[in-house]
């Protein structure tokens, strides 16, 4: 009798629970120990992903900022807990609880973005990386007077060596003589927020000759930023546009749009054009980019820009084709 | 007046209760000037905490941590040794159970690698204790100092292990990989499912049992043994102690390597209970709130175990708070936590001479009414 009623009321809570996922549309957002004001990856997901949706579509996204290694799970957990779905996990420290999680609600939908996650209820966004920095690897070489420039990467990671590769990649494209200088400020999640560090990297690098630095680093970029401006060197940007950090001496940023890619999945299951599995969000797709505004307007000439629309065009059409790091763990040129 | 004594529950139950009362009577004021009504924010960190199975798991879980960082503090301080290594003790110790887990962990039952895991837990969290310990008592060297700098050294050491060692390839996060099943310590859910008793997955694991045992191990050594009895001698007066003929390099290394052994069982917990692989700074600053854990049960075991459920309420129901109100800014339960640090550590004697005097009288009117 008591295994009866076990059952029934099992049975009475997951159809209350189909029924209100059915009736209500809850997206969430569970961003990484960083914090969503973190001034790069989790921000431009806030910014351009959860204001955004919140403007254009009157709903405002769940989140939720876990404050240690056993809230991420929990807090996934939680928010599945209550229905919301999709729900988006930002960064790879995700993988294992996504995994976790996902298996659980099958019902649910899930989203990681940097990572990929095997299971027919979560959708893997990747972005490539190597692209958007190929792009701004053309736009370096150009710019640079000695045929010199720099990379300044955060913790060294693969992902990290993605981007430093298609810099790379990019630089030589446009000058086979180009020399770049690659370092890496840490080994540790801490050399994502270790701008003197930057500032120090990249004042090494200008010491070699370099005139253009580009930084992939999250907030110890900052530091590479304002080294760039007191020598009165050019920098390159990351993530979200961040030219307007220190005008003049931004010649660009490489965008990786994942606010946008968490937009984009909020606004499918919204429609109901929702799918699991790989999402690649690359440069024909406008996953990743170059920046041109009003604060490097003066930076980039009409040569620089015909130049990297056509670079871009290529790599679209696939006459183009840069060399993925992660691929092969390796970067072939 | 002076012939009246302060009896013990005055002490160690009614001041310790009154400092938290006072902790959230503050934590109020700052809920009412964000605009949550503190009595409804109460009762949602409450529901959390213990409304339901997988809200007591989960505080049961981080109380397990502190029952084990704020014993090891307890212990040193017997000895008047202020061990502020717990976190990097605690750290250190998650690359012994890492080692034993990832080695044998496919070799041996179950049976036999967890014994280990337990021993190599203890065994890198007290060598890791063992050298400022050793400074301290031979040189001179202040605990303090030495624990402050291991902490960083550990943090070097593990980050290098991390990421040049145990990571594996084409891995991106510095962490090592997944431990063999054997080599795991069961989940109480999981344990408890064969006998009939379902409840929601949680990380409560069976370390918090272990640590039970280790609060009974440990009011058993300091307080009926010879050890036990010489650390406190030491710890009361270490001139008069030495005088007595108490080893002083003995009772203090003794008294340290305990102290990180304790603290080395918080890997267990956390590492081989519910991460399964070694993650960086899996610790997450556990090791230093021990220490407040320490101060508040005054270093009894019975004191710190309802200690680490008070901050074992607050971590988890900081969490569903978080969740309940979204506007919030998720730092407001590190506001909660110092506060409450602030009360029971910091002006632990603040309300003392008060409440002596007012007991005194109390008993006094008492008297004379009697009379």
């Amino acid at each position: 009798m008591k295994v009866l009623f076990k059952i029934a009321a099992a049975a009475a809570i997951s159809l209350t629970a189909t029924v209100s996922m059915a009736l209500e549309f809850k997206p969430a957002v569970i961003y990484d120990q960083a914090g969503k004001n973190d001034k790069s990856f989790n921000e431009a997901v806030y910014r351009n992903g959860v204001l955004q949706f919140a403007v254009d579509k009157g709903v405002v996204v769940r989140e939720f900022e876990p404050q240690n290694e056993a809230q991420m799970e929990q807090g996934l957990r939680r928010l599945a807990q209550r229905g919301n779905s999709p729900i988006v996990a930002i960064g790879f420290t995700f993988a294992s609880a996504v995994e976790k999680v996902a298996k659980e609600f099958p019902d649910l939908q899930f989203a990681i973005i940097d990572m990929v996650v095997d299971l027919p209820n979560v959708q893997s966004i990747v972005f490539a990386e190597h692209e958007g920095s190929f792009m701004v690897g053309v736009l370096a070489a150009m710019a640079s007077e000695t045929g010199k420039v720099g990379f300044v990467g955060g913790m060294d990671i693969p992902l990290i060596r993605k981007f430093a590769c298609g810099f790379e990649q990019g630089a030589k494209f446009y000058n086979s003589e180009a020399e770049v200088f690659a370092n890496m400020t840490g080994t540790t999640p801490s050399a994502w927020s270790d701008p003197a560090k930057g500032a120090e990297l990249a004042k090494a690098q200008f010491s070699k000759g370099a005139d253009v630095v580009f930084a992939a680093a999250g907030g110890t970029g900052m530091g590479v930023y304002q080294a760039a401006k007191d020598e009165s060197k050019l920098a390159i940007g990351v993530d979200s546009n961040q030219n307007y950090i220190q005008p003049g001496t931004m010649l660009t940023s490489m965008l990786k749009k994942v606010g946008i890619a968490a937009y984009t999945t909020w606004e499918e299951a919204q429609a109901g054009e929702w799918e699991p599995g790989f999402k690649v969000m690359n440069t024909a797709n406008g996953g990743v980019d170059w920046a041109l505004d009003q604060y490097n307007e003066k930076l980039i000439t009409a040569e620089m820009k015909a130049k990297v629309e056509e670079v871009k065009a290529q790599i679209i059409s696939g006459e183009i084709k840069v060399h993925d790091y992660m691929s092969t763990n390796s970067c072939e040129m | 007046m002076s012939q009246h004594k302060i009896p013990g529950w005055v002490n160690f139950a009614l001041i310790p209760v009154l400092n938290v009362l006072l902790a959230f009577l503050v934590s109020a004021l700052v809920f009412v000037y964000i605009d949550i009504s503190p009595w409804s924010a109460l009762k949602v960190m409450w529901q959390g905490a213990f409304g339901y199975d997988e809200g007591w798991g989960y505080t049961l879980y981080y109380a397990t941590g502190f029952i084990f960082t704020g014993l090891a503090v307890a212990v040193a301080f017997h000895a008047q040794l202020f061990n502020i290594g717990g976190e990097g003790q605690a750290y250190v110790a998650g690359l012994g159970v890492a080692l034993i887990s990832l080695s044998l962990g496919n070799v041996l039952p179950a049976i036999l690698v967890i014994p280990l895991v337990i021993v190599f837990s203890g065994l890198f969290g007290a060598s890791w204790a063992f050298i400022p310990a050793y400074l301290q008592a031979k040189r001179g060297s202040h605990i303090v100092i030495t624990t402050i700098m291991f902490n960083f050294i550990g943090a070097s050491l593990m980050g290098y292990m991390l990421v040049e060692v145990l990571k594996p390839e084409f891995s991106m996060a510095p962490e090592s990989a997944r431990f063999p099943e054997a080599s795991l310590i069961p989940k109480i859910y999981e344990v408890l499912k064969p006998l009939g008793i379902e409840l929601t997955p949680s990380p409560l694991n069976l370390s918090f049992l272990f640590a039970l045992v280790c609060c009974v191990f440990v009011w058993l050594f300091v307080w009926n043994t010879k050890w036990g009895y010489e650390i406190r001698a030491f710890g009361a007066n270490p001139s008069a102690a030495k005088y007595a003929g108490v080893n002083a390099v003995k009772v203090t290394v003794m008294a340290m390597m305990i102290s990180g052994m304790l603290a080395g069982f918080f890997a267990l917990n956390t590492v081989s209970g519910e991460m399964h692989q070694l993650k960086l700074n899996y610790v997450a600053g556990f090791g230093f709130t021990g220490i407040a854990v320490a101060l508040m049960g005054r270093n009894h075991p019975i004191g710190i175990v309802m200690a680490s459920l008070l901050f074992g309420f607050l971590y988890q129901g900081g969490a569903e708070l978080a969740f309940e109100f979204p506007g919030v800014d998720s730092k407001i339960i590190v506001v909660l936590q110092g506060l409450i640090i602030l009360f029971c550590g910091a002006l632990e004697y603040m309300l003392k001479p008060y409440v002596e005097k007012l007991y005194l009288a109390a008993v006094a009117k008492k008297e004379v009414s009697h009379a």
